[in-house]
């Protein structure tokens, strides 16, 4: 027992002289208090960075947060306009897009996890929906605006539907493939033994396992889409009327956001406000409720 | 016999009709070529889009620091410069934060406190971009004209370099602002990509490295770092990709103005935002809407350029 601990004493290195040692853990130690202060120094700021953003929504946003924005629609300064017809375009345009995106996102993220594997159209895929991902979403915008809009001869909701929906297929992709992926084999194997044809296993069984997981792509991507503002600025454009048409330019929070935020009169940046406070938490919200989602699944 | 033959017959049917498989195989193969040819064609239009522009002022469209929409001459190099200044220097800005926010929720936070940090950091990266602008525009621009530029201008006035970086009069809105606001916006992205590769790191080795008497310090500088190196530069990439094409919080805040000037603090563009600003005022099949799609597809090449490395380098390490 003692010859375990004298033993010590011959490993080679500077540990050998004690004031050497001291001296270099001194140096040692002190850097490392000194990077990590800096770390959470650097959490903190972040800390501080959404705190500031959320307490100036709450703060300037609250201010006037009432009845009429709910019920009324957008109207000329100074006559007490709402944000009814941004609202339900929103609305609107995010569920549409949303019900566009989903089934191809999730059709393309069987084929990858399913299907494909890691032939060369996959990965190729792969690659394209992660491209997509991260794409400038304003480019998503011009290019809608060339197919849908320019050809039809106008902005219109349908147009700022089929921009969101392009956005919301790479998400989709992207949780669908990797939640079909965690799904043990024995599950599928069961199912394949018992008869069952393939399309059957995946949509009977591994849609249902990973069912959380989906769900929470898709509500992902709902909290993306509803605070894009640059893919709808060449597409449905925004409108001051109301408006549900979706051959018509459609008002959209985001854009109207943007369009009173830049304006000169108080009334319609404090609009701006309470809409941006709305979105934000909003947006949040469904953020949050996804998180807890996927940890119920886990 | 003859019911040993329909009992064939029967299962042999049974097995050949079955379309189900074959229509699902072909259905959600179909989608994957479907988003290929979508990327493709946002490509393609693009550029076809652009071509009028891309005729008219040749090469020099890339370099041609002219915007002049009254004479028609269009120029992307104030825009590109914009984009690529704005975005670098958010880079520098935004990495050591990152760094510092993903190495203290992977080795420094307490246990209860690694889920809330790790969520908040999420939250903010899902906050909308035009929230950004917003926040930037009504926070951030009065504090850095009443504050922060004026107090670098006189810090740095005399010293070369420096001085014509940090000069000119302190609007708050310009290159400078829209690169901090870009920063505070790559953070989390890029701080949870970080996270997420550090966490690939085998305990093993980092007990090992403890186990040695390394400071936690150490470890992350002689195990984790060397261990992550690519992947930490394919999430820094992503980051810059972001940077590269954001569009609303940029244009609240850099002033939006056609000149390229040595000052951070003047006033600039960058190409998302010029589209965004100039697109309303673009009839369909002017020249100017040709050469803001000419933009666009300048701005799609840079970006895909980045990413695609992004993705090289992150692919190995967070997918299997």
């Amino acid at each position: 027992m003692s010859a375990t601990t004298s033993s010590a004493s011959s490993i080679p290195g500077p540990a050998k002289d004690l004031r050497v040692s001291r001296a270099l853990g001194k140096r040692r130690h002190r850097i490392n208090f000194v990077v990590k202060t800096l770390c959470v120094l650097a959490t903190m700021l972040g800390m501080v960075l959404l705190g500031s953003i959320l307490l100036t929504l709450i703060w300037r946003g609250a201010a006037g947060l009432s009845l009429t924005v709910f019920t009324n629609v957008t109207k000329p300064p100074g006559s007490g306009g709402g944000l009814l017809n941004a609202i339900v375009g929103t609305l609107i345009q995010t569920v549409i897009g949303t019900a566009i995106g989903t089934p191809i996102g999730l059709l393309v993220g069987t084929y990858l996890a399913e299907y494909g594997h890691s032939s060369p159209l996959a990965n190729a895929v792969r690659f394209v929906s992660d491209v997509l991902l991260s794409a400038p979403s304003i480019l998503i915008g011009l290019f809608v605006y060339q197919f849908a809009v320019e050809p039809f001869g106008g902005f219109s909701g349908a147009a700022g539907c089929i921009a969101l929906a392009i956005i919301v297929i790479p998400i989709v992709v992207r949780t669908t493939e990797d939640m079909l992926r965690l799904i043990t084999p024995s599950l599928r194997e069961a199912a394949i033994g018992l008869g069952a044809p393939k399309w059957k296993v995946i949509v009977l069984i591994c849609y249902r396992a990973a069912m959380d997981g989906i769900v929470t792509g898709v509500l992902l991507a709902i909290a993306r889409i509803a605070g894009e503002t640059a893919p709808l600025l060449f597409t449905s454009l925004g409108n001051l009327n109301w408006s549900v048409s979706l051959g018509q330019p459609m008002a959209s929070l985001p854009v109207a956001i943007y369009q009173y935020a830049g304006s000169a009169f108080d009334d319609w940046v404090q609009l701006a406000w309470v809409g941006a406070l709305l979105i934000t938490f909003g947006v949040l919200a469904i953020n949050i409720a996804a998180r807890l989602l996927l940890r119920r699944g886990k | 016999m003859q019911q040993a033959a329909a009992l064939n017959a029967s299962s042999g049917s049974r097995s050949k009709f079955r379309p189900g498989d074959p229509i699902f195989a072909a259905l959600s193969r179909a989608s994957g070529i479907f988003v290929l040819l979508l990327l493709g064609s946002l490509i393609l239009s693009l550029f076809v889009g652009g071509i009028p522009a891309f005729r008219h002022f040749g090469l020099g469209f890339l370099f041609s620091t002219t915007w002049d929409p009254v004479k028609e001459i269009f120029g992307a190099g104030v825009s590109i410069y914009g984009t690529v200044m704005t975005a670098v220097l958010s880079m520098i800005l935004a990495v050591p934060l990152a760094f510092g926010i993903a190495f203290y929720l992977t080795e420094l936070a307490p246990a209860w406190l690694k889920r809330p940090v790790g969520i908040a950091v999420e939250l903010l990266a899902a906050v909308p971009s035009i929230i950004y602008g917003m926040w930037g525009f009504f926070v951030i621009v009065p504090l850095m004209s009443q504050y922060v530029e004026p107090t670098l201008i006189d810090l740095f006035d005399g010293v070369p370099v420096l001085e014509d970086l940090f000069a000119g009069p302190p609007f708050g809105t310009g290159i400078f602002t829209a690169a901090l606001i870009l920063t505070v916006m790559v953070v989390p992205f890029i701080a949870a990509t970080m996270r997420d590769v550090f966490e690939t790191v085998p305990p093993v080795f980092k007990e090992s490295a403890y186990g040695l008497g390394c400071t936690t310090w150490e470890v992350m500088r002689s195990i984790v770092a060397p261990y992550t190196r690519t992947s930490v530069i394919g999430g820094i990439m992503l980051g810059f990709g972001r940077a590269l094409g954001e569009t609303m919080a940029v244009t609240f805040v850099i002033g939006n103005s056609a000149h390229i000037s040595a000052s951070l603090f003047s006033s600039g563009n960058t190409i998302a935002s010029i589209v965004a600003l100039e697109f309303p005022e673009s009839p369909a099949g002017s020249l100017k809407l040709s050469s803001l799609l000419a933009l666009g597809f300048i701005l799609f090449v840079i970006s895909f350029i980045v990413l695609a490395i992004s993705r090289t380098l992150l692919r190995p390490k967070l997918k299997v």
